[in-house]
């Protein structure tokens, strides 16, 4: 490291301050790839936690990117909440049947033990690992998925979907479980040494819901919770888009904010400004069918909408990167943030000038 | 009609079932139910599915808006009316995972335009290719949220377009919504990306061509 590079952590905490740190921070948020990378199947990567550090380590000095991923996959707290996950041998496991069959059930419903939950002390353990290995040079990130997000896999979508509309006395008691769930999850990460946590939140996202209900329902969660969460988060919204509730989201006590591919990088960083940092938007499916000039292109895009000024961490759009993404994409994908992400922004075209 | 339309969309966004009937009642007074399906409902869930491709309205509306208007079209057209639309002879399935709000809504669109079609529910990839052969199936609209899903159409496509008679192969869900060239990577014959283009697409099939 030279005199003025900084380590990932006091990278990626500058942009986090709105500032400009010595370059702008990657996030390769990358799962099942480690399975590749270890030469493991996804499910026995996925068994134990010396398999997945081993993959992290690896890939983070492959591609020299800026965290330490301690998630699985969003399906590990179903199985924490003893619902069926189905594992596949290209992509990352899912969750199966809802386990919730009736709205009655939420009445008698009781959140997990994490003490008692073989996957989730798996994941607490792999962020203690990540974080005595890195030293405290690099973020452990670990994620939650959002209590106003998670019933998507507790009861199924539409029935999820009908329950917010109109069910609400079923919606309150679900949220008031899961809010607990959430926090007491979020905290034992910090307290394993996660950095920051990842508080997946899709259906909050205008994508998914209006902005009027989103007010009444996700958002009130949202504020609720990340409160009792004693550490910093950031709010992803995987795949959907922010840009119309990002004054909402601010509202919460997130710190930062995962955006859609669908949206303007420069319109949401402007909206941002000062308030949230940006994480994304490079389109994580179309990464499988690019080539290095894609690649380049669209790191250079992005870089050039949202990186002057700092408050921007350059990554994906949907918080996980698929499976079938070549490692040549990956590559590129560093190197163009390593050549063309160096503050000053010296090597960026300034078309706006 | 503009205007009949535009208070029944907004009736549908603000998911109020009740203004939605009394929209279909006053309607029926001088026309006929399938006037209203071709001329209002269809129309309305059109503008609703575009507006949620544009940003304008969420995934919850479209839903809801589907579900309302199916089942107030159920009502005044049932199966049994010998007025629902029985050509291409089609199903709807959901590919491998468990998401299956995209399969519903887009069921639910397609019945509220008057459209017959067999819901196979949930189905792994090799009983889906044998039950399409069994009931001789001229169309197959295939949802999936996971990209591993999503990929195995080409699955589909292989074993389907096998022989000589070709079953047309509709596709649909986020993978696809964000990545659009994946319909054709994997072989399917078209692409839907709001519930509403499925009405469009199945419309221009019945003259056994593709829009696309």
């Amino acid at each position: 490291m030279s005199e003025t590079e900084m380590s990932p952590m006091q990278r990626v905490f500058t942009t986090l301050g709105h500032k400009e740190p010595d370059r702008v921070p990657l996030f390769l948020l990358l799962t099942t790839h480690g399975a590749k990378e270890t030469g493991l199947s996804i499910k026995n990567y996925f068994s134990k936690a010396e398999n997945v550090v081993e993959g992290q380590l690896r890939m983070r000095e492959k591609y020299n990117h800026d965290c330490l991923l301690g998630f699985f996959y969003a399906a590990a707290e179903i199985q924490a909440w003893k619902g069926e996950v189905i594992f596949k041998e290209d992509g990352p496991p899912n969750s199966g049947e809802p386990f919730i069959k009736s709205l009655k059930q939420i009445k008698k419903l009781k959140p997990p033990v994490i003490a008692e939950s073989p996957v989730l002390q798996e994941v607490l353990k792999t962020i203690r690992m990540l974080n005595e290995k890195s030293a405290g040079t690099v973020p452990v990130l670990g994620v939650v998925v959002s209590p106003f997000s998670v019933p998507v896999m507790q009861v199924g979508f539409e029935t999820y979907l009908e329950m917010i509309y109109n069910e609400p006395q079923f919606f309150n008691l679900l949220m008031e479980v899961n809010e607990a769930f959430c926090a007491e999850w979020a905290n034992a990460q910090l307290e394993a040494g996660a950095t920051a946590i990842c508080y997946f939140d899709p259906v909050s996202s205008p994508t998914i819901i209006p902005r009027e209900i989103y007010r009444q329902t996700g958002h009130r969660v949202a504020k609720k919770t990340i409160s009792r969460i004693n550490g910093p988060t950031a709010t992803h919204m995987a795949s959907g888009r922010a840009l119309p509730i990002i004054d909402d989201l601010a509202e919460t006590g997130t710190g930062a904010v995962g955006i859609s591919a669908d949206e303007n990088l420069r319109d949401v960083k402007q909206a941002c400004r000062n308030k949230l940092a940006v994480i994304g938007n490079l389109n994580g499916l179309e990464m499988i069918h690019w080539n290095r000039e894609d690649a380049k292109e669209a790191v250079i895009n992005a870089l050039t909408s949202a990186a002057p000024g700092g408050g921007f961490i350059i990554s994906d759009n949907h918080g996980e990167i698929p499976y079938q993404v070549p490692d040549e994409v990956l590559l590129t994908i560093a190197d163009t943030v390593h050549s063309f992400g160096t503050y000053p922004l010296d090597r960026l075209v300034k078309d706006d000038e | 009609m503009p205007e009949v339309i535009g208070n029944f969309r907004n009736a549908l966004l603000a998911s109020d079932k009740d203004a939605a009937i009394d929209i279909l009642d006053k309607y029926l007074l001088k026309h006929t139910p399938l006037d209203f399906v071709e001329a209002i409902a269809v129309k309305a869930l059109d503008e609703i599915g575009t507006g949620w491709e544009k940003g304008e309205y969420a995934l919850s509306q479209v839903y809801m808006s589907g579900r309302i208007c199916e089942e107030m079209i159920d009502r005044v057209l049932p199966d049994q009316s010998g007025q629902r639309i029985d050509k291409p002879k089609m199903a709807i399935a959901l590919l491998n995972d468990y998401h299956s709000l995209g399969k519903k809504t887009v069921y639910s669109v397609l019945r509220a335009g008057g459209f017959q079609l067999i819901d196979y529910g949930r189905m792994e990839t090799e009983d889906l290719i044998n039950r399409v052969l069994e009931d001789r199936l001229e169309l197959i609209l295939i949802s999936a949220l996971m990209l591993s899903s999503a990929l195995q159409v080409k699955e589909v496509v292989r074993k389907l377009n096998h022989g000589s008679e070709k079953v047309k192969i509709v596709v649909g869900g986020a993978p696809f919504r964000l990545d659009r060239q994946l319909w054709q990577a994997v072989g399917a014959d078209a692409v839907g990306y709001t519930a509403s283009d499925a009405l469009k697409i199945v419309s221009s099939l019945q003259g056994g061509k593709t829009n696309e």
